[in-house]
């Protein structure tokens, strides 16, 4: 009840907001959602199925990548170009799952580790130039008026990005709820049970793989139409250390959580950048010492983040979830 | 008899689970005391309480006073020696680290040296297999070693856990010669747990008998042995 | 053909960076199963301390000496107030508390010492001894201090007691603690001495990459891929990983990818050894502690 309460009131907010918001903060929030449908896919592959990931940063890039070439060089509509740059991002992931398969949590985190270390450079390649525009990056279009109604450029890259949140948080709420959902888990927690009583377990962490990167992907290609810009630099390390602070803070394994994870991520750096007047450029240090230590206190005090507190916090007021 | 060791209502718990449930049994000093039961009787929970492996409750006092340790690193620097149940080779450790990690604690360095002697002049095949990686050692060799990297400690007290286990019965008369030298002639008092009875009988002074974390039966090893009842109901001879 | 071989010597001299490197991460992994992804970023804040000392006027060996035994100290209070908390928790809490304290370390520099990339000063420049034809006089300086940490780190696990607790401790926690090795000390003194092992890597890495909060991402991208490539679980291969590494780097860098995508060769051994021999060249197992 509560949390059907909390959703609808999140998406009246987000409905209402384009009448009233400044396009500044609409573009902000453009990005919470965009962070939001990365942070869910991620929280599918690290949070429900215990396989961590510290590159998804470089399926966010491929999605990006991949949405500004279609536009830019094969003259795609964006509509057309994000849904196949994700796909492309669903057969990478997909591809990347399968080795990793063979090798357990720790050597996944390193193999996904060097992806996100060496994203930027390979991005950047001097053989693909033609294609990416190589260390100067390419510029994007942003998109015009959705259907012909009179609206600015900001508020047509909100619509476009709350309308694939929704889907997407319908969608990855499902998957979650049924039996995708309970194998995933059943083989995070209880592999050697899962395999034992018929699912398999390689199929399945392939598979959601897949589906991770597919949302990063569609992150990726509505980041790259936001922006109006995408470049190597901005898909590097910190993007996807970002990602998993995110859906540390929001909760791991919950499906409302990436919301404040994808809030928190999105404002986080963006207030302490306004400190920087008062301690000087030092301050651009804040957000790395918020995140490092959050990180650390949520897994000693809150593993479950911000999600988890406010379900115990409903339960302890008596409000029943679901 | 004066004891070196005395637990009262000790009892042991794997997490939650309480595996010993207040167990009262004397350990004489100078002595052999053993410790008999069916398998899952809780002879080795009692050990592992001893060196403070698991959480215990209850009393045990050593050599009189409170046993307040709480980690098996400080039983051991009390003096209690513990060979575990499996063993506990260092299997990637070479037979002489393995023995120079048993005198770990101690800063006597001639007395260890004399020691190393005294145990090759008990264990030859040690002294043989000094290079070895231990865990290439047979099953008996890593029984040796683990015996003596107990006494290389200087234990006043020495605790075993079925020394017999899985070794043929010429390597196990072997050992417990050897384990009746160690008691007679260095004093060592010995708490020893054993699936074969018989031999655990012949070797001790005084006996317990555990069944399902309780001590059914305790006393002299020569009246326990001695009692036809207890033989046939819990000893299987 | 100069060339070639001025780009093997360069090769070694960061190689024996990621080698120290790789060796410190093995230690953790050894005695906990875990990889510090913090290692990168705590040996970036002691070289920093360094630089600052030295800006302070302080002599080099003398910034050196004690940026070393601050680290160490470093170390075994990270391990006692950060990490010992989560021995038991899962491998995720891990990783995830490893980064939080590499965002910690990497804030905490930026905070102090500035974003802006500083220049750090070599001991062995001018001394043309060190020099030779094809290696610079810090990179033949490097190699040296990079085998003399080598030497004795392994003098010190072969040849001391405490060495010889600290394996026991690593391989079998629970006999050490009943012959009295306090296991929980030991690893408290293994992130002391990988802590250690960082600032010597990153002072000895600074001269040439310049020093800057992020100039050990990088480095600990290679050491992890040295030590992948020579087996997570055994010293002795993640030095020659290490070292391995470096030179596979400088070569391929210069005749076959670019230096542009240089990082790329990390990440193709990285899931080139994954893929076809998870538990590296020398390793014994893999341990899937998932
Ligand atoms: N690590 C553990 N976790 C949980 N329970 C345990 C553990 N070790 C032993 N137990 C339980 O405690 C009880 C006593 O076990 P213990 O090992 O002390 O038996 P034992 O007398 O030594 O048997 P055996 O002769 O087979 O060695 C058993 O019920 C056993 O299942
Ligand atoms: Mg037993």
């Amino acid at each position: 009840m509560a949390v059907r309460l909390a959703w609808g009131l999140a998406l009246a907010f987000a409905i209402s907001s384009p009448f009233w918001m400044s396009g500044y903060h609409l573009y902000q929030f453009s990005q919470v959602l965009i962070y939001a449908i990365a942070l869910l896919g991620l929280n599918l592959l690290t949070g429900y199925n215990g396989q961590l990931s510290l590159g998804h940063g470089a399926f966010f890039a491929i999605g990006g990548y991949g949405a500004a070439i279609l536009i830019v060089k094969f003259g795609l509509p964006f509509w057309l170009a994000i849904p196949i740059a994700s796909a492309v991002c669903f057969v990478a992931g997909f591809l990347f799952g399968f080795p990793a398969l063979r090798f357990g949590g720790l050597y996944l985190a390193l193999a996904t580790f060097a992806l996100a270390v060496a994203a930027p450079q390979l991005l950047a390649f001097k053989g693909i130039d033609f294609l990416t525009g190589g260390s100067q990056g390419l510029q994007v279009p942003k998109p015009g008026a959705l259907l012909g109604l009179p609206m600015t450029t900001d508020q047509s890259v909100f619509w476009l990005c709350l309308i694939a949140a929704v889907a997407l948080f319908v969608i990855a709420g499902n998957l979650v709820r049924g039996r995708f959902g309970r194998a995933l888990v059943a083989i995070r927690d209880h592999p050697i049970a899962a395999e034992s009583m018929g699912v398999n377990a390689a199929l399945y962490k392939t598979i959601c793989f897949g589906v991770s990167a597919l949302y990063a992907g569609v992150a990726g290609g509505l980041d790259a139409v936001a922006v109006g810009f995408v470049s190597p630099e901005s898909f590097g390390l910190a993007l996807s250390l970002a990602f998993l602070v995110g859906i540390v803070v929001g909760g791991l394994a919950s499906i409302g959580g990436v919301l404040f994870g994808a809030l928190f991520i999105e404002f986080v750096p963006n207030y302490a950048d306004q400190l920087t007047v008062y301690f000087g450029e030092n301050a651009k240090a804040l957000p790395g010492a918020v995140y490092g230590l959050l990180m650390i206190l949520m897994m000693a005090a809150a593993p479950m983040g911000i999600a988890g507190l406010l379900r115990s916090l409903a339960r302890a007021s008596g409000l029943r979830s679901q | 008899m004066s004891a070196i060791l005395a637990a009262r209502g000790l009892k042991a718990f794997y997490g939650q689970i309480e595996a010993l449930h207040g167990v009262d049994f004397e350990v004489e000093e100078g002595g052999v005391t053993a410790l008999l039961g069916a398998n899952g009787a809780g002879k080795t929970t009692t050990l592992r309480a001893i060196s403070a492996m698991i959480r215990r409750e209850g009393n045990l006092e050593f050599r009189g006073k409170r046993m307040t340790a709480r980690a098996p690193e400080d039983v051991a620097r009390l003096g209690v020696a513990h060979v575990p149940d499996g063993r506990g080779t260092f299997t990637d450790l070479t037979v002489e680290e393995n023995l120079r990690l048993g005198a770990y604690v101690r800063r006597d360095r001639a007395a260890v040296k004399a020691d190393f002697q005294r145990i090759f002049g008990y264990f030859p095949r040690l002294a043989e297999r000094i290079h070895q990686q231990a865990g290439t050692l047979s099953g008996g060799e890593q029984q040796m070693l683990a015996i003596s990297r107990a006494l290389l400690l200087k234990p006043s007290l020495l605790l075993l856990d079925e020394p017999s286990f899985g070794l043929a019965p010429l390597v196990v008369a072997e050992i417990f010669r050897i384990l009746r030298a160690i008691n007679e002639s260095e004093g060592v008092s010995i708490l020893i747990v054993e699936q074969n009875a018989n031999l655990a009988l012949d070797l001790a002074t005084r006996a317990y008998l555990l069944e399902t974390g309780r001590v059914v039966v305790g006393g002299a090893a020569s009246a326990i042995r001695a009692d036809d009842s207890v033989r046939r109901a819990y000893l299987g001879y | 053909m100069v060339e070639l071989f001025h780009q093997l010597a360069s090769g070694l001299a960061l190689g024996g960076v990621y080698a120290i490197t790789a060796l410190a991460l093995v230690m953790i992994f050894q005695a906990t199963q875990l990889v510090n992804f913090a290692q990168g970023e705590m040996a970036m804040f002691s070289t920093y301390i360094a630089w600052w000392l030295m800006q302070n006027g302080w002599d080099y060996w003398q910034a050196f000496g004690v940026t070393v035994v601050f680290s160490f100290v470093g170390g075994v209070v990270i391990e006692r107030v950060v990490v010992r908390p989560f021995a038991q928790a899962p491998v995720l809490a891990s990783v995830i508390v490893f980064i939080g304290l590499s965002f910690i370390f990497n804030a905490l520099a930026g905070f102090f010492f500035g974003y802006s990339v500083q220049s750090f000063d070599t001991p062995f420049d001018g001394r043309p001894w060190f020099g030779n034809k094809f290696m610079s006089a810090h990179e033949s300086g490097s190699v040296v201090v990079s085998l003399v940490v080598l030497a004795l780190v392994f003098a010190f696990f072969r040849f001391t007691p405490l060495g010889l607790a600290m394996r026991a401790a690593a391989q079998n926690p629970a006999s050490a603690r009943l012959v009295g090795v306090r296991v929980g000390w030991m690893l408290a003194l293994g992130w002391g001495l990988a802590a250690a092992i960082g600032a010597v890597a990153g002072m000895m890495a600074a001269p040439i990459v310049y020093l800057d909060p992020n100039m050990m991402g990088g480095i600990l991208l290679y050491a992890f891929a040295g030590a992948v490539l020579g087996g997570i679980d055994n010293p002795w291969g993640a030095v020659f990983g290490g070292f391995t590494v470096g030179i596979a780097e400088n070569l391929l860098g210069a005749y076959v990818v670019g230096e542009e995508v240089k990082l790329s060769v990390a990440l193709i051994i990285i899931i080139g050894v994954l893929v076809a021999k998870p538990s590296g060249l020398f390793g014994r197992r893999i341990v899937a502690r998932v």
